[in-house]
């Protein structure tokens, strides 16, 4: 039997030689972020020996880069430190929104978005939301970054397209154009502490008449992955984004889901929620939408 | 009501001696002790929920280093109880999780990496996991040996029904004849967990001869002690059982389940053995609450007489015969005075944990079904459900239905406190509804023991044998303080270890306030006796002329002496020169415990589109008898309240095909947080328990009892849709409302 | 199995350690540590009882490893009272009759700190989904709230 280790290379390159050397000689390497799946994981359904690679030092996990088209934010940041973030919160308030619900206060001083996402869990909160403001996964591998759109990053139930000697750097996302805004809505039993049952991301642009223009829908929990529901969009797309067609696109949700049932419920629950979330999350970034329609967020 | 009493100390608000140590860190809890030279024990358990156990086989991680003992069937007396096979599995294992062996090694990691080399097969069963299952007349058997107790005649096959009992009065089937209106309603409630926070932990220190000594979070360390040495074969005597404090227990802690294996292992080891549960473990493997089958059939009078009333109640027992079918029975009609009743309850063997008490042990369940049944009647009958519950409440003198009459009691007080609550009388908030329910149950006295030492300044120290889980060690020095006549502060409360007191029954039953506190009362009494004699030799005169007044002896109105009078520390202080120290003494089987009965309003708002429930408000109203410490008493009944609206919404025990618990641990075992919870309104009606001194009856489990059906009836008024199945998830109240 | 070797600051005061790579703040803590306050309700974050600060940010001490405690301040319910005496949490939760078992209130001390550290006037709402992590089986939570409102009260009378 192995033995666990640790270690936390301080670079890029540093982080990568550890993968890149783990993975030549086929032993187990996990990146470590802020920890709370992969401790979890490591007490109870996975008890394998690896070793840890903690990213938290590399810089460019922790940078928020907030630009004049382009917004950065890096892979190991603590949702508390997110939530922090004014600037963020007023340009991204549906992402930040869904890191902010992950877990308890606790949990939020160490759980990260890229965390998260990596973790691939079909629940995580800010899946749906990161594709809906249409994130882009910064990842570092070797002879230079790649990039992957979010919607593409989760390949199953818990796995992702990583390759063994990479990891993910962090999130990218165009900034929002005049009039348009996101939000994040999930079903949980409690009001606090439960993995999603549902959840919803929605991205909506509208025009100066309340015409939308552009949207994105993603839905999770619902599916082995976070599902891009274009259908939904589609709906969206050309309306006034009222009752109809925000009942159109539930529709389209419940249409796209493939759910299971399971101790957090069950088949024809998420498929009926999954509309009813998708609604209600429309209409929050319309009403988002419309405040800054003249005004550009940055 | 009874005439206020006056007292000085009792009803007051004083800090617990036993807080600032909580409120640091330095309590000691089960988890909280490392001996030098220490192991730690772990747990090999069934991935299987019913198979034969073919073979286990420890040697392989015994010859690891790092280990030092390991343990399976093999070490462990023949001829087992059930307890004794809940504690280490048999030819069978009954349960997924339960245990079939354990070691212990130099640290959890190593203890860990050893059970992986312990060899086992197994043959496996088909699992019986409901009731409906364990009950046909072809199910799958647990126990080939079982054959139903208490039938008129033994049957001559065996069954998953372990016993039965009936309980009747008067003819209900004419008194159905006689009722205008009939309600019927069929519930079924799941296991849930009483989710302590703390794990099972203790350490077991034991020589080579089996003396020695074992430290564990216990609601009664003597029963623990009693257990482990019966299921060892071991003398008590043999044995120190020291309580830590404790985490929480809410019954979960009234039975052993680490500690003879911990015991065996030290005994095997030669060193102390530490063992934890982990909450997986808590989950999987310790005693949780009954699932329940109810069946109620009520009928009544257009004017709300209820002519008769008609119950079947199934309880999973787990896997081992001993649900508390019998308290579900008797409580399930308690608040009423009922001329035609019939109860058949049925104690059912099911391939899961072995059940163990949780506060009012079976009432929850069996009046959670009453009360909803009652809810429907008052629509039926256009009643305010409070008015036909007053209708029908039992009083002082009514034959409970579980035999004896009752003494004063306090339902109807509670009744006409809710009528005219501010919660009751205000509008229901807009889209919420409202739901009313009583609750009940019967408390229970049994043995304890106390000690009062006067310390040589006058200072007192208890020392009793109940663990502290609520404040008790409080309510001890405030029954203490009023009996003497000394200042709360001058007193303190210890709970002894099995050699340093006498025998007490556990901190259950809501009895630790009334029956210690009783021994307490009178070990005070004792020490009182004793002063008048020091006091009248003192002044050289009888005893008879010497009276105790706010902590002295003086002397009798018209007994001529001259003196000034001597408090407890004047006593104290010249105790050697009169007779020695003082030190006063009781031990009893306490009688009289007296009902304690409630009423909780709830107003919950329902999502109709996702079936989520807010809890807008929550009111307990409780008969305490007398409140020694008020704010324990509000905190037993917050307490309550929030457990029993936890298993009212979200708290269940799924459980895939294969009988594996498939929520063990508390994200999905989803017991309210914070922002779940309003405040929680509280009343405290006292109506003194006749047979307490103080007037004290037992507070700790009616209150889990009414939140059940307040919370059914309040969505039923929501949203006009009685769904009888807890728990009232979102899953289950959306297909519920589609279905309607 | 190799120990790695750490040093980090609890309560004020410098330590250093050995432990496993796997091992959790929190069993260090206890188990090599003596620092028995810090309880374990559940170790996979779900309880709060392990609540600790790591240089001022409230964590689960069973979600860290102990080697990511390299070079941190780690503050434990044991370095909450002050010189003088308990802190006014601790004597809130105290008067208010806050605790029953008391397994849960170290962390809900800890978690209270972090809270009134950063916003002194939270309202009820705030305490609730702040403490929300802190699972308490025993009090409905109402005397806690209580106690957290009457700390928060306590504390701007002292500044």
């Amino acid at each position: 039997m192995g033995a666990f280790a640790y270690v936390a290379p301080s670079s890029v390159a540093e982080a990568l030689a550890v993968l890149d050397e783990h993975a030549s000689l086929g032993k187990r390497a996990q990146v470590l972020a802020g920890g709370t799946d992969v401790l979890v994981q490591m007490r109870t359904v996975d008890t394998q020996p690896r070793t840890l690679v903690d990213i938290k030092g590399v810089a460019e996990t922790n940078r928020v880069d907030i630009g004049a088209t382009e917004t950065f934010i890096g892979a190991a940041i603590p949702s508390a430190v997110l939530n922090d973030n004014a600037e963020l919160k007023a340009l991204f308030p549906g992402v930040i929104e869904s890191a902010d619900l992950i877990g308890s206060t606790q949990i939020q001083g160490r759980a990260s978005i890229g965390g998260n996402l990596c973790n691939s869990s079909p629940a995580g909160d800010t899946i749906p939301a990161l594709i809906a403001s249409s994130g882009v996964c910064v990842i570092a591998a070797r002879g230079g970054n790649r990039e992957v759109p979010v919607e593409d990053f989760v390949s199953g139930v818990g796995t992702n397209v990583l390759e063994p000697n990479e990891f993910l750097i962090g999130i990218k996302f165009p900034n929002p154009a005049p009039g348009t805004a996101d939000a994040y809505l999930r079903f949980i039993p409690r009001t606090e502490m439960d993995i999603a049952v549902v959840g919803a991301g929605v991205s909506v642009t509208i025009d100066e008449n309340g015409t939308c223009t552009a949207a994105r829908v993603a839905i999770g929990a619902v599916a082995p992955t976070v599902l891009l529901v274009t259908r939904a969009s589609d709906a969206l797309v050309g309306t006034q984004l009222d009752d109809t067609a925000l009942e159109a696109a539930g529709v389209a949700c419940t249409e796209a889901a493939s759910p299971i049932s399971d101790k957090r419920g069950t088949v024809e629950y998420r498929r009926k929620v999954v509309a009813v979330l998708c609604r209600r999350a429309t209409a929050i970034a319309r009403d988002r939408a419309k405040l800054r329609v003249r005004t550009k967020v940055r | 009501m009874s005439e206020a009493i006056d007292y000085k100390v009792i009803g007051t608000r004083p800090i617990r001696p036993d807080g600032v140590d909580k409120v640091t860190g330095r309590a000691q809890f089960g988890a909280d002790l490392n001996l030098p030279n220490m192991l730690y024990g772990r747990v090999l358990r069934s991935p299987h929920a019913h198979a034969r156990l073919t073979r286990v086989d420890v040697s392989k991680a015994l010859e690891m280093e790092g280990v030092y003992a390991a343990i399976s069937r093999a070490d462990f007396p023949e001829n087992p109880s059930d307890l004794g096979k809940n504690i280490m599995a048999r030819d069978k294992v009954l349960y997924h999780g339960h245990a079939v062996a354990a070691v212990a090694a130099k640290s959890l990691i190593c203890a860990e990496a050893a059970l992986a080399l312990i060899e086992t097969s197994y043959e496996v069963l088909s699992p019986v996991l409901s009731l409906d299952e364990a009950m046909a007349d072809d199910a799958t058997l647990l126990d080939d040996e079982c054959f139903t107790k208490n039938l008129p005649e033994t049957p001559d096959k065996p069954s998953n029904i372990a016993a039965v009992m009936t309980l009747s009065r008067g003819d209900v089937e004419e008194g159905f004849e006689q009722a205008d209106v009939i309600v019927e309603g069929d519930y079924n409630i799941p296991m849930a967990h009483q989710g302590y926070i703390e794990p099972h932990a203790c350490i077991a220190n034991i020589n080579e001869s089996g003396q020695g000594s074992v430290w564990t979070c216990t609601q009664g360390h003597f029963e623990f002690r009693a257990l482990t040495a019966k299921v060892l074969g071991m003398n008590v005597a043999d044995l120190k059982f020291i309580a830590s404090e404790i985490g929480g227990g809410f019954g979960g802690k009234t039975t052993i389940y680490l500690e003879p294996l911990a015991v065996l292992l030290s005994q095997q080891a030669r060193r102390p053995v530490k063992m934890m549960m982990t909450r997986e473990e808590v989950f999987r493997a310790s005693g949780p609450a009954a699932g329940t089958h109810c069946k109620i059939k009520v009928g009544a009078r257009n004017d709300g007489t209820i002519t008769a009333a008609k119950a079947w109640l199934a309880y999973e027992a787990g896997a081992f015969a001993g649900a508390p079918m019998g308290p579900g029975a008797m409580a399930v009609f308690a608040p009423y005075d009922l001329e035609n009743f019939h109860v058949e309850a049925f104690d059912v063997l099911v391939n899961k944990p072995k059940v163990a008490a949780y506060r009012a042990p079976g009432a929850p369940q069996s009046m959670h079904a009453m009360e909803s049944a009652l809810d429907e009647l008052a629509r039926k009958l256009d009643m305010d459900p409070l008015d036909l519950r007053m209708k029908n409440a039992a009083s002082e003198g009514t034959q409970a239905p579980y035999g004896p009459k009752f003494p004063a009691i306090g339902l109807k007080e509670c009744l006409e406190a809710a009528k005219v609550h501010p919660n009751y009388t205000s509008p229901v908030p807009e889209g919420a509804g409202r739901g009313v329910a009583v609750g009940f149950w019967f408390n229970v006295g049994m043995q304890s023991s106390a000690e009062v030492h006067i310390n040589e300044n006058g200072t007192v120290t208890i020392i009793e044998g109940n663990p502290d889980i609520g404040g008790s060690r409080a309510s001890m020095c405030l029954m203490a303080a009023e009996t003497l006549g000394v200042p709360y502060e001058q007193i303190r409360a210890v709970v002894g270890d099995t050699e340093s007191t006498g025998f007490s029954n556990v901190t259950g039953g809501s009895r630790t306030t009334f029956a210690t506190g009783m021994a307490v009362i009178q070990a005070c009494e004792d020490i009182i006796g004793q002063c008048k004699s020091r006091a009248a030799a003192t002044w050289g005169v009888d005893e008879d002329q010497v009276e105790w007044e706010d902590g002295q002896a003086i002397p009798s109105p018209g007994v001529n002496a001259d003196v000034k009078p001597l408090t407890l520390a004047d006593i104290a202080g010249n105790a050697a020169k009169t007779g020695g120290p003082l030190l006063g003494r009781a031990s009893l089987n306490a009688q009289g415990a007296g009902a304690s009965f409630s009423v909780n309003m709830t107003d919950l708002k329902v999502d109709r589109e996702t079936g989520k429930v807010d809890v807008l408000s929550f009111t307990a109203i409780q008969d305490a008898g007398t409140a020694i410490h008020p704010a324990y008493v509000e905190g037993q009944m917050q307490g309550g309240a929030a457990q029993g609206l936890g298993w009212a919404l979200n708290e269940e025990y799924i459980y895939d095909k294969d009988g594996v618990l498939e929520n063990a641990g508390f994200l999905d075992y989803r017991i309210p947080v914070a922002s779940d919870l309003p405040m929680i309104d509280t009343q405290i009606i006292e109506v003194p328990n006749p047979r307490h001194p103080y007037g004290v009856r037992g507070v700790g489990e009616t209150p889990i009892v009414a939140p059940l059906a307040a919370a059914a009836n309040a969505i039923r008024d929501a949203t006009g849709v009685r769904i009888n199945d807890l728990p009232l998830s979102p899953p289950n109240i959306l297909a519920q409302l589609d279905n309607a | 199995m190799s120990k790695v070797q750490i040093t980090s600051s609890i309560n004020g005061e410098s330590v250093e350690f050995l432990c496993e790579p796997q091992q959790s703040l929190m069993e260090i803590l206890r188990e090599e540590l003596g620092r028995m306050g810090t309880k374990e309700g559940c170790a996979t974050g779900d309880c709060g009882a392990c609540s600790v600060l790591v240089d001022s940010r409230l964590v689960c001490s069973c979600l860290i490893l102990a080697v990511e405690a390299e070079g941190k301040e780690i503050t434990t319910i044991e370095g909450i009272a002050g010189e003088d005496g308990l802190h006014p949490i601790q004597q809130q939760f105290l008067e208010h009759a806050a605790l029953q078992c008391g397994i849960c209130t170290p962390g809900f001390i800890v978690a209270t700190k972090a809270l009134l550290d950063r916003n002194p006037d939270p309202d009820e709402e705030t305490i609730r989904y702040w403490l929300a992590g802190n699972l308490c089986r025993c009090t409905g939570y109402d005397k806690i709230i209580r106690a957290v409102q009457g700390a928060a009260k306590e504390l701007a009378h002292q500044a």
